[in-house]
């Protein structure tokens, strides 16, 4: 109805083409399709920022104590005397990787970049239902990436409490010197980022649900349209309670509230605070903190669809039960915290409940597993560097996937727990599958970002490196886990004292590990190269370069303001009528009419 | 700074040889005509090949590392529930490696075999309810499966102890493990953290430590490292003392504080009653090693002084975290001996241990204690060595000149 009453407007505005400034085009633009290659940008640069700092503490881990040239050029003397890194900046480094790999890259670089750039595109929209408040979010998601970043240049260190930041820890800055302004900077960023992430969130929500092009029903929507809305709505009903979470432990810090605190003696000093509950925190945390895992896969997964479909020229198999799996993802995501805290204290019988509901969530995880697979059976699979991606999203989704049916029973739990098996586990399922799927949506929107071709050799030489290279960093990290080393340990040479066999092996392992750490961050030049060159000197794209559905291809290779420079293009089928019995080409946009006695799918 | 130099001329010198490449590639793709997006069959092919060379190696991979490090690194479980779970474990272990190797099978093998051929179509197969249907329902059979019998050994393994179980306490600090005995009448002694002082750093509760925890909040430690309140009004009110403002704000902080604890700790001496003294008196506490008898049921409480840590004992599959303001608990049985366990492990040097395994600050990783399981006459030989709290606490206490008024006179003097 929007859509539809919007045209008018939009019809004239398009026509008239003013020229628009440097600033309002490359800087302050409301346009849907520079805001997304914004956050594109800035994602790249923090996710480069993240993988350093764990090639930083890789060292340390594989070859502990010793002097490192690598570790003394960028952490000088404050925090690699002599090039061993400290012990504290360990901690800091495990803290900000996970951070920003987990908010700025995953949430604000995935979700960000491809829900701006799709969502208008591919529900026939001229930009998102309020351009302001998107170029708002961006902004403010830059400012927080920027505070977030200044924390590591200062005199304490940035936050050394751990990605999840639990306090009494996060909240003593007697207890560990990161706890002073380092997270007072993680705080104040990550609630500028929680506000923008909000406001792209509804944004997101509100441009698919009013601004569908005439005929583009709920139920002819792409995979990937349909993974964003779930995301936002996951967003916008989670990140409030992080906000919380982070509010109430702000007031712990700086007001002398106890809601987190009780009974604490800390370096000899004896605090007053009595009743708080630390349990509270992680509740709170936890209950944004498993719905981000999602709001940081469905996108990914989404994408995937849309790209397996397209290269195997075959319809996604089950398409309703794809949207169906991920409305289930969507809802149980918000049952399951608890499984985080399993040996925390929590009530055992409160467990018991959450082991239930999250195996339940394996159960449309595997419908989509199988789904996928029967797409590609039988299809005639092109393998562009996007569909390479798409499959290793596929197969690391299954090799994390399945790990998590041990960690989620509770029983199970209580050996792996907070060892080396849980990071490896999240490092495949949420790591990798979210970064191949973010690759693979720059691979096949990079035509559609910048009117220009990627190369697809150097794609090919990428996807290979960092298909081997992530396997190879985390595959043996499931068995340091079963070894039963500890997570955030700076040094594991402390098994020395009690099993040096047990510690021979977990340091053999670790060494493998950076090894294939260093390769794999090696190969992640060859994508930088390929896309900053590209942006400038890639061959011209043309309009709809993969033969593909979505309405997104029926835009013009140039940008326009509202993207479509005429009437906006009416739907009138799914988007997967790929190799259709009866059709000439094997491939037939949505904007094509039925033709007579044609059924829809 | 050589380092530096080479590490830059070779990044500059690697981007250089790719910029030439991606060249000399574009020019000779522009000879032939050749648009990015049309993907060559023998390049389609290349990367068709190569996934299933791609699974050929994780397989291959995946059974190196299982044949080379798969249960070497904790040992067979050394505890009565940790047999349950790591039967359950395996159990769990067979079926998702399964399914892991079923379905990436079929994925990289899907992507081998249906590589796009010339003059074959893709074959139009948008739904199967009945397929749906059956990937549905077998994954959710084989989870109820599962989930029964997860939880069947969860309420096991966190059941109540057994009456007659041993009672121990695990204290955790910033960066140790404190241990203490319930002592004969297998009940641990109550605790409040504000009686906490150097001669009582677990905070027992008793008559004695009440009112030396008193003393110590009044008039200090007589060694002056801790000012009392006496002290601290003393310093504010004397007109002769100069202070930087933060420094008297501080102090103000300090004396306001401690006055509010002490006020609560004689609120807590007036409702004390005193029956309860004996069960924190003949409490043992150790702080080096922990000593367990073999095939004893104990019931473990935690707690910790400052931050989250965690009790992980990786050889017995236990691992609870210790809370602040929160007693928590695990039971367990350790089944194998010390000396069974380094025969077992092949290993003369090998110790059980605790370990902390929640981030607890710099040196997390060092926190941890030795453990050690005996034979029940070994550790009645340990035990008898050992001193109660009643021993420790009211001998030295007696022993110190704290609670006279020569001690405030040093305090003074120290200042």
């Amino acid at each position: 109805m929007a859509a539809v009453a919007q045209h008018g407007h939009h019809d004239a505005h398009a026509h008239d083409h003013h020229e628009e400034g440097f600033v309002s085009k490359y800087i302050f633009s409301e346009d849907h399709k520079m805001i997304g290659k914004q956050y594109l940008i800035t994602a790249i640069f923090m996710g480069i920022v993240a993988m350093l700092l764990s090639i930083l503490f890789r060292i340390q881990l594989a070859w502990p104590g010793e002097s490192s040239d690598f570790l003394s050029m960028f952490l000088g003397e404050t925090w690699a005397p002599g090039g061993v890194l400290k012990e504290n900046m360990y901690l800091g480094l495990v803290t900000i990787h996970g951070t920003i790999m987990v908010f700025f890259l995953l949430t604000g670089g995935l979700s960000g970049t491809f829900s701006n750039l799709l969502i208008p595109l591919q529900i026939g929209a001229r930009d998102m239902a309020s351009g302001f408040l998107n170029m708002l979010s961006y902004w403010m998601f830059f400012l927080s990436s920027i505070i977030m970043l200044s924390s590591l240049f200062i005199e304490t260190g940035p936050a050394m409490a751990g990605w999840t930041i639990y306090p009494p820890l996060s909240a003593l800055p007697q207890a560990v010197e990161g706890s002073g302004l380092g997270m007072t900077l993680w705080l104040v960023s990550m609630t500028i980022f929680i506000a923008s992430s909000l406001i792209g969130s509804l944004n997101y929500i509100v441009t698919v649900l009013n601004l569908r092009t005439k005929g583009m029903k709920m139920t002819r929507m792409p995979l990937t349209v349909w993974a964003f809305l779930v995301t936002a709505v996951l967003g916008v009903l989670s990140f409030p309670v992080l906000l919380s979470a982070a509010l109430l432990l702000m007031m712990d810090r700086l007001a002398g509230t106890s809601f987190y605190l009780s009974d604490i003696i800390v370096n000899g000093e004896m605090l007053e605070n009595h009743g708080g509950s630390p349990l509270l925190y992680q509740h709170l945390f936890w209950f944004l903190g498993h719905p981000e895992v999602y709001i940081v896969l469905l996108p990914a997964l989404g994408l995937s669809s849309e790209i397996i479909s397209t290269n195997s020229r075959k319809p996604i198999f089950g398409y309703r039960a794809m949207i169906g799996s991920i409305l289930a993802i969507g809802f149980l995501s918000f049952i399951v915290w608890g499984h985080h805290m399993f040996v925390t204290g929590m009530n055992p019988f409160l467990g018991s409940v959450f082991v239930f509901t999250t195996l339940l969530i394996a159960i449309p995880s595997a419908v989509k597993v199988f789904n996928y697979l029967t797409t590609l059976w039988r299809g005639s699979l092109t393998f562009t560097p996007a569909m390479l991606f798409a499959v290793g999203l596929v197969s690391t989704f299954i090799t994390g996937g399945v790990t998590g049916i041990i960690l989620a029973d509770s029983a199970l739990d209580i050996a792996v727990h907070d060892t080396y098996f849980v990071v490896a586990h999240f490092h495949v399922v949420m790591g990798m599958s979210a970064v191949f799927g973010m690759f693979a949506g720059v691979y096949h929107w990079f035509p559609k970002m910048y009117g220009r071709m990627l190369n697809t050799r150097l794609g090919y030489a990428h996807f290979w490196v960092t298909l081997v290279g992530a396997y190879g960093v985390f595959f043996p990290m499931h068995f340091v886990g079963l070894a039963g080393a500890p997570r955030r340990y700076y040094d594991n040479s402390v098994y020395n004292e009690f099993d040096s066999v047990a510690g021979d092996m977990i340091l053999d392992l670790n060494v493998i590990i950076t090894i294939f750490a260093i390769i794999a961050s090696i190969g992640q030049l060859i994508f930088l190269f390929n896309f900053f060159y590209s942006i400038f000197r890639g061959p011209v794209a043309v309009q709809n370069p993969w033969k593909s559905n979505t309405l997104e291809w029926t835009t013009p290779v140039e940008h326009v303001h509202g993207n479509w420079p005429g009437e906006l293009p009416t739907v009138h089928r799914w988007p997967y009528d790929y190799s259709k019995p009866g059709a000439a080409e094997d491939f037939i946009p949505q904007t094509v009419p039925l033709a007579d006695g044609e059924e829809e799918h | 700074m050589s380092f530096k130099l080479i590490t830059l001329v070779v990044i500059v010198l690697g981007a250089l040889a790719v910029a030439q490449l991606v060249r000399l590639y574009e020019h000779s793709s522009k000879l032939r005509n050749r648009r990015e997006e049309d993907i060559p069959n023998r390049d389609n092919k290349l990367n068709a090949n190569m996934m299933l060379g791609f699974m050929i190696l994780l397989f291959g991979g995946f059974i190196w590392l299982m044949l080379k490090y798969g249960y070497t690194g904790r040992g067979v479980a050394a505890s009565e529930h940790g047999v349950t779970t790591d039967w359950l474990l395996n159990i769990n272990f067979i079926l998702i490696v399964t399914v892991f190797f079923l379905t990436n099978f079929l994925l990289y093998f899907f992507a081998f075999k249906y590589v796009r051929k010339p003059g074959v179509k893709a074959y139009y197969y948008p739904h199967n309810n009945k397929l749906e249907l059956i990937w549905t329902v077998v994954p959710a059979i084989v989870l109820a499966f599962i989930i029964i019998l997860g939880l069947k050994t969860w309420n096991e393994v966190t059941d109540e102890a057994k009456k007659e179980a041993v009672r121990v306490e695990l204290f955790s600090e910033q960066f140790k493990w404190t241990a203490r005995y319930a002592g004969k009448d297998n009940k641990l002694g109550y605790f409040d953290y504000k009686l906490t002082t150097d001669k009582n750093q677990l905070a027992l509760l008793t008559t004695a430590t009440l009112d030396s925890a008193i003393r110590l909040m009044e008039i200090g430690s007589h060694d002056g490292s801790i000012m009392g309140i006496k002290l601290l009004e003393e310093k504010l009110n004397d007109p002769k003392n100069i202070f930087i403002p933060k420094d008297r704000v501080k102090m103000e902080t300090d004396l306001d504080r401690k006055t509010r604890l002490l006020r609560l700790l004689y609120q807590m001496r007036s409702r004390h009653n005193s029956k309860v003294d004996a069960y924190a008196y003949d409490d043992v506490i150790e702080t080096d090693t922990l000593h367990l008898v073999k095939n004893q049921d104990y019931e473990f409480n935690f707690r910790a002084k400052d931050v989250i840590h965690s009790a992980y004992f990786p050889h017995f599959r236990v691992q609870v975290n210790t809370v602040p303001g929160l007693t928590t608990r695990f039971k367990f049985k350790p089944t194998i001996s010390t000396k069974e366990m380094r025969e077992k492990m092949n290993n003369p040097n090998f110790n059980y241990v605790i370990m902390c395994n929640k981030i607890c600050g710099g040196a997390h990783y060092k926190m941890k204690m030795i453990v050690v399981v005996d034979t029940p006459a070994q550790y009645k030989a340990w035990m008898a060595s050992k001193k109660t709290f009643k021993e420790t606490f009211l001998t030295v206490a007696e022993a110190s000149p704290a609670d006279a008024p020569a001690a405030t006179d040093t305090l003074v003097a120290v200042k």
